[in-house]
Parts: C-alpha cells; sequence; structure tokens
C-alpha cells in the first residue's frame, strides 16, 4: 500500500534543509509558495529518505479568489507520495515555476495546465497551448470562462 | 483424340488462321488475326486479373477469420466488376500543384508495361503472341520500365507521401531486379535458351527441383517487385498511407490496381513457365496446367501477404544486396560448375541440389541476420516481478 | 560536390491509418530519418473536464466511459472509487468482486486491441488484428451480457454496480476464460519469435528505465523499462491483494519488450479472474442509500488503478454541491506521450509509427 507522508511531518523536515523556504502543512497537502516550490521540488526529488521521484499528475484548480496548481508525487523506490500545493492569486499572468527541469513528465501536464487553466510556468521549454488552438482567448477550465 | 485435346488451343488457332487467309487478301488477314489474338489475350488478362482480385480479397478474409465480400453476385463474384464500376465513375482528380501531364502519364506508363510482358509468355505449345527467341530478356526490360511511371506518378501528385513511396519505390524495384536476373540466369543456363517456350520443353523436371534455390530468390526478388507485404514499402499503409498513387482516383486509381494485379499474374506466369514447367503436366491438358499453376502461385503470394509483418527500408535494401545477391551469384556459380563437370545437367541433380539449397539457405539465415540495434540498458527485476 | 539537401515536413496524421484516432505527428525528416518531431493534439478535445463540473457525480460516469473507450470498465472503475474515497461510500463484498472480474476482462479486450493494432502498425496486413478482434469480440459479448453495452459500459455504479451478474455470464464466462490461455499461448507463438517483428521492434524506441519513471510514464510503457510497477499491487484497491499474480516486466524497454509486457498482462489477468471466479462472495451489489444526486463533504481526493494504458487516476474537488467543483483527470496515454519524441529522433519513419503503437494511445483519453 502506498503510504501518505503528513504534510506535517514533511513541513519541519522542509524546513530544516531549507530554512528560507515558505511552507505551510495543512491536512492533504503541503503548501509551498510559488517562490520555493522549485527548491522545495528539488529537496523532495533528492533527498533519499524521501526520493518522491515520480510525478504522478498536475493539477489546475480555480477557486475564484485564487488559482491553485496540484502536484501529486510519489516515489517508485519507496512507495510512499505526497501532495504539494502552490496557490496563485488571479492576476494577469499567474506563474509558478515549471517543474521540467527536475520531472520530464511534468512537460505535456504543464501545458495541459497552461493551457485550459492559464497558469503560467515559468522556465518551461515549450509553453504552448496542447488542446485548444493557438490563438484560442480564455482558458476554459477557469470557474469565469464563459462558453 | 488425347491429341486433340491437348492441342485444342492451337488447333483453333489453326483453323481460324486457315479460315481468314481462305478468303481474305494476305495483309488484311494478317491484320484481322492479330487483332483478334490481341483481343482474346487482353481479356483473358483481364478477366484473369478480376478472378485475382476476387481470389486475394475472398482468400485473404479467409486467412483473417472473416467472410470477405459476399454480396455482390454468388460469393461475392461480382465484386471485382462492382469495384470497377465504381472507379470508372468516381471523379477523376489531379491535386492542386501537380504536374497535370506526368499525373496522366504514369498512370499508362504503370499500365501499359504491365501488358506489354503478356506478349511473350507462353500458354501452351505454340501458343503465344510472340515467340521471341530472347523471351526473358525481354520480360526483365519491360518489366523494369514500371517504376518510371511508378516515380512519376509519386513525383506528379504533388504529396509528400506519394514523393516519399516514390523514392522507395525507385530504390526498391531497382534492387530487387539484380537477385531477379541473377535468379533466372541459372535456369537459362540450365535451358541453354533465353526463348520461354524452349525453357518450358527443356524441363523434363520443373526447374523448381533443379533450381530451387533460384526459385526461392526468384519468388522473393518478385515479392518485392511486385511491392507485396512483407515488402510492401511503397504503398506501405501503416506508414505511406497508400504511397506513390494516394493522389489517384477514379479510373487512373483503376489503371494502377489493375497494373499492380497484371503483374501479380505476370509473375505467376513467369514463375510457372520458369520453375514449375510451365504448361506441362502429367494427364492434364496445356490450358489447365498452366491456370492451375498460376493461380498455386498466386495463392502463395496471398498466404505470405496474409501472415507477415513488413521490414523496414533499410532492412529490406539490406536483405536484397546482403542477402539475395550473394546466394544469387553463388546459384550461378553452383550452376556453371554442375553444367562444367557433368557436360548438360541431368534429372538426378535434384537430389543435389535440394539439399544443397536447404543447406545454403540455412548458413545463410544464420550467417545473415535483419540488423537489429544493439540495446544496452539492463533491468532490476522486482521480487514479484517476472521477467518477459 | 556536396548534395544541397533539406529536410522535409510531414504531417502524420490527424488522418491517418496508423495513429488509433485523430492524432497528429509534425514530423521533420532527413529523407526518411526523423530529425525533429512535435506531437500535436486536441483534434478530439470534447472538454470532457469542463463538462463534468455541470453535471452531478451520477452523471459525471458516463463522461468517463468516453474518455478510454477502448477500457471503458477501468474508467469507470476509477471514477466511483474516487467519489467512494472522497464520500465515504461503503461497497458491498460482491460489488468489489465483480469490479475486479470486469476490469480485469476489459483489460484483457484492450490488451488483445493494442497487440493487434501494433502489429498492424509493424504493417501485417490486418491478419493478426482480426484474430485479436476475435478475442476481443467474446469479451464485448460478455459485456453485452452484463449490461447492454460493447463499448461504454456505464456498468459501475457509485456505490456498487447497476445490478447484479445474470446467471447466465458465469458460464459463459468460464467457458471463455477457460478458452482464453489457449488462443494466447498462440498468439505468442504466432508473433514473439517472429523474424521479421523482431528487426522491427526490438531495439528499437528504447525508454531507458530512470527516464521512463522521470517522464511519468505509466502502465506497460513503464513496466516495458523493467520497472515493476503496477498500482494493483504497489497501491492495491479493490480486493487485489487476495490475488496472486505476477509483474511481467521488460529488460530493454524497446517497443518489443512494451509488446511482450502486454502479452504476459494478459495471462496474469486470466489469472486473476480464474480466482475472482471461485470466490464470489454473492450478496447485494449496491449500497442502499445512494442519492442519485448525491452531495459529497467539501474536500478532494485522488483515486487512481491500473488501467490496461496505465496510471489512470481522477482527482476530484468537492465544494459540498451537488457536482463536482473540478472533474480532473490523469489521463495515462497523455502522459505517456511525453517522451515521444525522444523516442523517436534518429529512428525512421517505419519506426515513428511502431514506437506510437507500441505506447498504445486511446485519443479519446489523450484529448479528452
Amino acid at each position: 500500500m502506498t503510504r501518505d507522508l503528513s504534510p506535517f511531518e514533511l513541513a519541519p523536515l522542509v524546513q530544516r534543509e531549507l530554512p528560507s523556504a515558505a511552507v505551510s502543512p495543512t491536512t492533504p497537502a503541503l503548501m509551498v509558495e510559488p517562490g520555493s516550490l522549485l527548491a522545495v521540488a528539488r529537496l523532495l526529488q533528492e533527498s533519499p529518505t524521501l526520493k518522491l521521484d515520480y510525478l504522478v499528475s498536475v493539477t489546475g484548480v480555480d477557486y475564484l479568489d485564487y488559482l491553485e496548481v496540484v502536484y501529486h508525487l510519489a516515489s517508485i523506490a519507496l512507495n510512499h507520495r505526497v501532495v504539494l500545493k502552490v496557490q496563485l492569486p488571479r492576476g494577469d499572468k499567474p506563474t509558478v515555476p515549471s517543474l521540467t527541469s527536475l520531472w520530464r513528465g511534468a512537460d505535456l501536464q504543464e501545458r495541459e495546465v497552461y493551457d485550459l487553466m492559464g497558469v503560467y510556468f515559468e522556465g518551461h521549454p515549450n509553453l504552448k497551448r496542447v488542446f485548444l488552438w493557438e490563438g484560442f482567448v480564455g482558458h476554459p477550465l477557469r470557474k469565469d470562462f464563459l462558453y | 483424340m488425347w491429341d486433340t485435346i491437348t492441342n485444342l488451343l492451337p488447333l483453333v488457332g489453326a483453323a481460324l488462321h486457315d479460315f481468314l487467309y481462305g478468303f481474305l487478301p494476305g495483309w488484311l488477314a494478317y491484320l484481322l488475326l492479330g487483332f483478334i489474338f490481341i483481343v482474346i489475350l487482353l481479356v483473358s488478362i483481364l478477366n484473369t486479373v478480376l478472378a485475382f482480385i476476387w481470389l486475394e480479397r475472398r482468400g485473404i478474409s479467409r486467412f483473417q477469420v472473416r467472410l470477405g465480400p459476399d454480396r455482390v453476385g454468388p460469393m461475392g463474384l461480382l465484386q471485382p466488376i462492382a469495384d470497377a464500376v465504381k472507379l470508372m465513375t468516381k471523379e477523376d482528380i489531379v491535386p492542386a500543384g501537380g504536374d497535370r501531364a506526368v499525373h496522366y502519364l504514369a498512370a499508362v506508363l504503370v499500365f501499359v508495361p504491365a501488358l506489354l510482358v503478356f506478349a511473350v509468355l507462353p500458354f501452351a505449345p505454340g501458343v503465344v503472341f510472340a515467340d521471341l527467341n530472347i523471351g526473358i530478356l525481354y520480360i526483365i526490360a519491360i518489366g523494369s520500365v514500371g517504376v518510371i511511371g511508378v516515380f512519376m506518378g509519386g513525383w506528379a501528385s504533388n504529396n509528400k507521401y506519394s514523393l516519399m513511396g516514390a523514392m522507395r519505390a525507385v530504390a526498391q524495384m531497382v534492387s530487387y531486379e539484380v537477385p531477379m536476373v541473377l535468379s533466372v540466369i541459372g535456369v537459362v543456363m540450365v535451358a541453354q535458351s533465353l526463348s520461354l517456350e524452349h525453357i518450358v520443353q527443356a524441363q523434363e523436371l520443373p526447374f523448381i527441383l533443379l533450381q530451387p534455390l533460384g526459385f526461392f530468390i526468384y519468388f522473393a526478388a518478385a515479392s518485392a517487385e511486385l511491392n507485396r507485404t512483407p515488402m510492401d514499402l511503397l504503398e506501405a499503409e501503416s506508414e505511406i498511407i497508400a504511397g506513390y498513387h494516394v493522389e489517384y482516383s477514379g479510373m487512373k486509381f483503376a489503371l494502377f490496381f489493375l497494373a499492380e494485379y497484371a503483374n501479380a499474374l505476370a509473375v505467376s506466369i513467369i514463375v510457372s513457365t520458369l520453375f514449375l514447367g510451365g504448361w506441362k503436366l502429367p494427364l492434364v491438358p496445356p490450358y489447365i496446367a498452366l491456370p492451375l499453376k498460376i493461380f498455386a502461385v498466386f495463392g502463395l503470394m496471398l498466404w505470405i501477404r496474409s501472415t507477415l509483418p513488413r521490414l523496414r527500408v533499410d532492412q529490406l535494401m539490406g536483405f536484397a544486396w546482403k542477402g539475395l545477391l550473394p546466394i544469387a551469384l553463388l546459384n550461378i556459380f553452383i550452376t556453371g560448375g554442375e553444367l562444367l563437370i557433368f557436360k548438360g545437367y541431368p534429372s538426378w541433380l535434384a537430389l543435389v541440389n535440394i539439399p544443397l539449397a536447404a543447406l545454403i539457405l540455412f548458413i545463410w539465415s544464420r550467417l545473415f541476420t535483419i540488423k537489429i540495434r544493439a540495446t544496452a540498458t539492463s533491468a532490476r527485476p522486482a521480487p514479484s516481478a517476472r521477467n518477459v | 560536390m556536396e548534395l544541397r539537401t533539406q529536410p522535409f515536413m510531414v504531417n502524420i496524421g490527424p488522418q491517418h491509418p496508423s495513429t488509433h484516432g485523430v492524432f497528429r505527428l509534425r514530423v521533420i525528416f532527413d529523407g526518411e530519418t526523423i530529425v525533429d518531431l512535435e506531437p500535436v493534439f486536441g483534434y478530439l478535445h470534447r472538454g470532457l473536464e469542463k463538462l463534468g463540473e455541470g453535471r452531478t457525480y451520477t452523471q459525471c460516469l458516463t463522461l468517463t466511459d468516453r474518455q478510454d473507450y477502448l477500457s471503458a470498465m477501468n474508467n469507470n472503475l476509477a471514477y466511483v472509487l474516487a467519489v467512494e474515497k472522497l464520500g465515504g461510500i461503503p461497497v458491498p463484498p460482491q460489488a468489489t468482486q465483480v469490479r475486479v472480474l470486469v476490469s480485469e476482462l476489459q483489460r484483457i479486450a484492450s490488451h488483445l486491441f493494442a497487440i493487434g493494432a501494433f502489429i498492424n502498425d509493424l504493417g501485417a496486413f490486418f491478419s493478426p488484428f482480426m484474430y485479436m478482434l476475435r478475442e476481443r469480440e467474446k469479451i464485448t459479448d460478455l459485456f453485452e451480457m452484463l449490461c447492454g453495452q460493447r463499448l461504454t459500459h456505464n456498468f459501475l455504479r457509485i456505490g456498487g454496480l447497476s445490478h447484479d451478474l445474470p446467471p447466465e455470464f458465469m458460464p459463459a464466462l468460464r467457458a471463455l476464460i477457460d478458452s482464453m490461455p489457449r488462443f494466447i499461448d498462440e498468439y505468442d507463438q504466432l508473433l514473439s519469435d517472429n523474424e521479421i517483428i523482431w528487426a522491427r521492434s526490438k531495439g528499437v524506441g528504447v525508454l531507458p528505465r530512470d527516464l521512463a519513471i522521470n517522464a511519468s510514464a505509466s502502465g506497460p510503457v513503464l513496466r516495458g523499462s523493467g520497472v515493476a510497477w503496477d498500482l494493483r499491487q504497489a497501491d492495491p484497491y479493490l480486493n487485489y491483494p487476495q490475488f496472486q499474480f505476477d509483474i511481467p516486466i521488460g529488460a530493454n524497454g524497446d517497443a518489443y519488450d512494451r509488446f511482450r509486457v502486454r502479452l504476459e498482462e494478459m495471462r496474469q489477468s486470466v489469472r486473476i479472474i480464474k480466482q475472482a471466479m471461485e470466490s464470489l462472495p454473492g450478496g447485494p451489489v449496491m449500497t442502499p442509500d445512494v442519492n442519485l444526486a448525491l452531495r459529497l463533504p467539501k474536500g478532494e481526493a485522488y483515486a487512481h488503478v491500473e488501467s490496461p494504458r496505465g496510471e489512470l487516476g481522477y482527482y476530484l474537488v468537492s465544494d459540498g454541491s451537488i457536482n463536482p467543483y473540478r472533474f480532473k483527470v490523469r489521463a495515462p496515454s497523455f502522459i505517456n506521450l511525453t517522451t515521444l519524441r525522444e523516442l523517436c529522433l534518429g529512428w525512421k519513419l517505419a519506426d515513428a509509427i511502431v514506437i506510437l503503437g507500441s505506447i498504445d494511445i486511446v485519443l479519446g483519453e489523450v484529448d479528452r
């Protein structure tokens, strides 16, 4: 059975390794500030006790007040998993650092989130729309998208 | 009585000849006779082609546990005719930007050589349209013209898939011509003649027994020439859709389609003639024996087509140059040696040649394998995992 | 003199016999060698995730069928598992066991299709495909007997099944499962040692182990690369822990290994079905008090199953209303395509088709 790592155990661990990282544990997920996402993700991937080598999915959720990007991470080596969340203000251009440098698997998924939810992934090598055509106006999975 | 039955075709021809020359001036009778024979030949070719198309569709459907076309006519026999009607009434499209003249010419250039080949093929003793004494040379020369039409078709279509198919066609057909010609040389050496009629008459024993290696090479190369699976690269459906004729429709496509099957028919006849004893079969009149052999050869092609997957371009070329060419040369060498030693080609050599051919093919297939790119990753199986 | 050449751009698809749907590859060739490749998605995008937000939880079930239409049962399963996880809805034991049965049957059907299409991509003239379809047909017949549908079953329900197995189902299933190993062996013998299949697929499209994990590959693609990661054992759902089965893995991670993994998985599925058939507990198949206009507590849940194509996950966010606030699908064949470019570079056109076939995409799921 895949073990769910508790964000409350994880947060101090991350704080110890990365004192500058802005993380806060909540019930299902570890909240990370966009600025420290890349560092935290790299720590989670490389730490020998965590070894989260598998990015299960990247999801964008629109909570009207803010946007949220959810990362489901798992470890194939150690068989446990973690949920990371990043909250972004709904500005002109909500931006998160791209995780493609850590997980190749983020490539298409981040493009999908960009396409449908309008989250910009900084550092993504090829941030283009996936499903919709170039020139499509708006991001349909946003709650305020009119169709 | 038996003579009359076996020689039915020449007798009818002679009777027609005498009848026409009886009351017409010589030149007119000559022309008329030629015309009548051409019509008979073309009609029988086209009918056999239709039969092939039906046989292929029904036969392959049997290999594939399905029924095949069975709605038009009894057992779907009229299906090829329905297809022909459909093709003829379809709109004929030349793609935008395509070369209109070449696009037309290509279909003709593919179709005409396919028919021309039949001029020298003997159907029974004395029944041949033109008994050329260099019949085989003629067949090979005419047979290689078709590739020009194929390339023209691919080029003129202004389509990338067609162009790719055409490039493949040229590479493949030119390559496979070489082992094909070399394999025929063995037969010519044994028969001591280039005339197809003489070759048939020289076969007291079918040459497939005396020249098994030659048969294998010829058959492999010919199926590549016909671009049938496993060598149907020029129209590889899963890769380049239909290859060089992807942009053809209507009657022009029908010409390509007919040419393909006319070529298959020609190859079946050539294989029967060169290796299976032509019209010769004990106790069977020639006009039944030859069709039997033709359909047997075509059935073999059908079987192969419905069984094997396709080779890749480089593998296919490798098979021609590294696989077939050396054993074709070896075959000529062996045949020449045997001719030199025995001053002739006694029938008992079949007992030597068949095991020898099997041995050579076996050794060659061990030495020459289609190249498999080496990989260097290793796996670490988990406890409950199982390697496949 | 130097021959002047220029790269050659070809659009493979969206209408092409080998893209398994409306999928487009923009390929740049140097001769027949691929120098660049870009997959283009979206020709079958129906916005299912958006549609889900406007439907009730029960209605969403029909959307799941239409994603991976070759394994609708697994899609139903992943979705109902997510809803049940979020709502804490119990499932009767009989329903759980039947879910195992149908999802393994669906796996066999889907793998049959995948292998048939793969061999077709290798250039066989439909013969293996037709034989595979013949076997798949028997399974679709079973599903038709079970729920009246052959493709989009919609058989599972939140909290159980739409109904119990009909009485004639078990004998038919038994007959099918008894005959299945013979057919699988036959196909194995026919295909696995074929020289041309070896030449065309061995060493082609090698996905190294580390890259497979890093690129979030899943299912036979991941296992073909030698990673023994199968959610049925790694994170068991339903009652998979009760059953004995192996995880087939490949050694090289090439197209051939992926094909072999699928073939072997069918055998393992037969094993599971045999065990599950013997121990059907009986009893009700539906939790009685599941409302059609179900309201789930506020929160979120992610549930995943091992679908024939890989890790199929549903991420649901509920705001307490009758429809999901967010209805997200982790589509395995979409994510498996991440490395398509790397796999194809330097290979020939024919190999790209083979590699795509070995990944086994279903466009309904890729584009959603």
